[in-house]
Formats: structure tokens, sequence, C-alpha cells
């Protein structure tokens, strides 16, 4: 792991959602600590800033994945990089989904719009390698058919379940409409032999897993990735400070049994 | 939370009063694109989901309709019947092919007015129906997937 960012060429670049690419990017020279699905590198777009983003992407054959939607100047400035251009990486940072120790459980993917990025590289190792775990669902909200990011590979996925579902369908779609706690009841798992990950807008997140709950999830079953303002991304600036915890070291992926209490704590 | 599985008529309602309403229930079947029912119209009749998706729809003048919710196997399709005046509040269509379990509103009605217990267990299930639905349409309403969609950060 380096304090300095780390050069890395843009090797392809390719559009998610109206407002949100995704980078395929490889080391000039250098090359980070390999990543696991769940961390998160700081992304530096040079002369502007850098901010936390999670792979989105761990190819086998090297290089990264980084999906960025256009908020600010600096994911503007991420959002506007092509084959060709260089970005600087620090990393890889923060704790991953730990999909390992879902071992022989079902298991519960839920993403809310772009929130299936930092998920997606957990589910192509759940979809490559199925047979340690029990039947895998993939549950997906987004606010409108156009918003759904990576809605062709969802499709494709070989799981138990996957549901889809918008909040403004508009005209063509046929799916399901509704909040994304509304396909749990379709999901088919265990409750008591579940593991979930879920990742999105923190309202989503706390009713997702309070649903997962009510359903008898145990919570260090339900693992949450939360977001903060990282700075220094290795626990030292207190930025991403979350109660008791610093979120760029001690997350982004915490178990609800730990969140539930911060998620509940007004100005928290 | 009202959870979904808990407005489920086989969760919501005691077996006694389920078993006295399916008794009533006639099995209806559903070709992709029928409309079980128009906004403004009379209430009276109501469904639960065996298998397929229903879609709540609202009208929108000079506009076609919005589609505003999906409805899937368990779940109960129309509560205007319950409520004075007895009218739709929204339009329903089947999205794929739809069976279900088809009520007759008014013979529930007048089952709910001679056994008082029955009728709350009735209004408790719809209710919670509702405040789930209420529930889930407040949440869409924060637009969260939508950049800053839950409002500026503190």
């Amino acid at each position: 792991m380096t304090a300095l960012p780390v050069p890395y060429r843009v090797v392809a670049r390719w559009q998610e959602t109206p407002d949100t690419r995704t980078l395929r990017v490889e080391p000039v020279r250098e090359r980070l600590c390999p990543f696991v699905p769940g961390q998160f590198a700081m992304v530096h777009a040079f002369g502007r800033g850098e901010i936390p983003v999670s792979a989105s992407a761990i190819p086998i054959g090297g290089g990264l994945g980084f999906t960025v939607r256009r908020v600010g100047a600096v994911s503007e400035g991420l959002y506007e990089a092509g084959p060709g251009d260089t970005v600087g990486l620090r990393g890889p940072y923060g704790t991953g989904w730990e999909l390992e120790k879902a071992a022989c459980d079902d298991l519960v993917v839920v993403a809310g719009g772009i929130g299936l990025a930092p998920l997606r590289p957990l589910v192509r190792d759940a979809v490559a390698d199925p047979e340690p775990y029990g039947r895998l669902n993939v549950l997906v909200g987004a606010r409108t058919p156009a918003d759904l990011m990576a809605h062709r590979e969802t499709g494709l996925w070989r799981t138990a379940y996957t549901g889809v579902t918008v909040d403004r369908p508009g005209a063509g779609w046929s799916g399901d409409i509704g909040f994304v706690t509304a396909l749990l009841g379709r999901a088919r798992f265990d409750p008591r032999a579940t593991t979930a990950f879920v990742c999105g807008p923190e309202p989503m997140i706390r009713a997702t897993a309070l649903r997962l709950a009510a359903l008898g999830v145990p919570g260090e079953h339900i693992r949450v990735s939360l977001e903060r303002n990282m700075r220094c991304a290795t626990g030292h600036c207190g930025h991403c400070q979350l109660g008791p915890l610093l979120l760029c070291r001690d997350g982004p992926v915490i178990g609800w049994d730990l969140a539930e209490q911060l998620m509940t704590v007004r100005e928290l | 939370m009202t959870t979904k599985q808990a407005v489920r008529m086989a969760v919501a309602l005691p077996a006694k009063h389920r078993s006295r309403l399916m008794n009533t229930a006639r099995e209806a079947r559903f070709p992709v694109g029928t409309r079980l029912f128009e906004e403004g119209r009379k209430a009276d009749r109501f469904w639960v989901v065996r298998t397929g998706t229903v879609t709540l729809d609202m009208h929108v003048p000079g506009r076609r309709s919005a589609a505003i919710e999906s409805l899937a196997a368990g779940e109960l399709v129309g509560w205007s019947w319950l409520f004075p005046p007895y009218l739709w509040h929204f339009g329903a269509e089947a999205t794929t092919p739809v069976r279900a379990y088809e009520f007759d509103a008014l013979a529930i009605r007048l089952m709910c007015d001679s056994d008082p217990q029955l009728g709350a267990a009735v209004a408790q299930w719809v209710g919670q129906v509702l405040a789930h639905r209420l529930t889930q349409a407040r949440m869409r309403l924060l637009d969260l997937y939508a950049p800053h969609g839950s409002g500026p950060p503190r």
C-alpha cells in the first residue's frame, strides 16, 4: 500500500447509465496490491483531487475497473477520462465483502442504483464458483430502466432468483415496479442460513437490512457497505468517522450487528 | 416496519377467518394485457395473486397511464372495495399471465358485517397492506437513487 497515487492508464471505458461510466485501468509501471471485492481505492484525477471508489471489476488477468458517477468536480474529471489518459490510485483500502465466510449459506445480494458496482465482483466470483454456496439471489433496484447498471450482464448471471425493479418505469418497461425490498418476498433463501450483501443509498440499506433481520437473517450475516467522507483512507484524519468506527479502515463493509445502532443515531 | 411477508393473506389472517374467505373464492385467469379494473369504476371484486404479475396504474390526462407498482404472488390486488364509495382508486393490468383467487366484494363485506371478528381481521389485513404500500411509496418518494437523492449531506 502506498500513500502516493500510483499511475494507472485508462485502457477502456464504457457507459453504464446516462451519468455513470466504468473505467478499466492498467498499471503504467508499479502495480497496487490485489483488491478483494468490496475494497476501495482513492482514485486521483490529476489537477482536481481524489475520491474513494470501490473496485467494480477485478479481472483475473489484471487491471481494475472503477465505476464513477458524474456528481462533482473530481468524479466529473474521472468520468471524462478516456483510453490513454492517466489516473492515480491509492489502495486497496478497507474491508471486503468476505464472500468466503458465506460458504454453505444462501446468498442474497441487494443493490440500489449504482450500489451494484461494488457488488459486481462478488457476484461474478459467486457465479464463477458456485459450488461452496447455496442459492444465489440478486436483487437490483433503480430509478428508471435507463439507470440500471450492467443490466445485460445481470440477466446473464446464473442465479436462483434475479429480480430487477424500478421506481419510474416509463414506456416499454414490462418488469417490476416498486422499491427493491419488495423483491425479497420472491427471493429463494433460508433466512437462518443466509448471508446478505447490501449496497446502495443508506435509507435503502437500512430498509433492506431491517427487512432481512425481520425475516430471520442474523445481523452479523447482513453485510452492508457504508460511505462517508473518506480523505486519507488510512484511519488518521477522522473524516470518515461513524461512531466508534473509521469507515476507511473498519469499513466500508461492516455487519448489520454493528451498523444498526449507528444508523439509527440522528446526525451521525 | 410492516413487512411484505406480514401483509400476505396467508400470514395476516388467522386460519379460521382465512378459510371462511377462501370458501367464497373462485379461481380466475387473466391473459397478458387484461384490464382487471379501471380507475373510478365500481370496486365489486378483489384478488389475491397466485402466479404472475399485476401492475397498478394511474390515469394521467393527455398521456399514457403511469404504471406505479407491480404486485406478485401472494399479494392483494384491490382495496377500494372495503371503503365507501367502493370505487377503484387506480387501474390494474395483467403484465404476465395471471392466476388469482377472486373474491366477491359485496359478499365479503356482508360477512364482515355479520361477524365483527372477521370484519376486524379483514380490516386489519387490508390496513397492513395499505401501511406497507404507503411506506414503500414514501421510500420511493425520496428518489434515493438520484445523485443526492436522499438530500444534501449534513
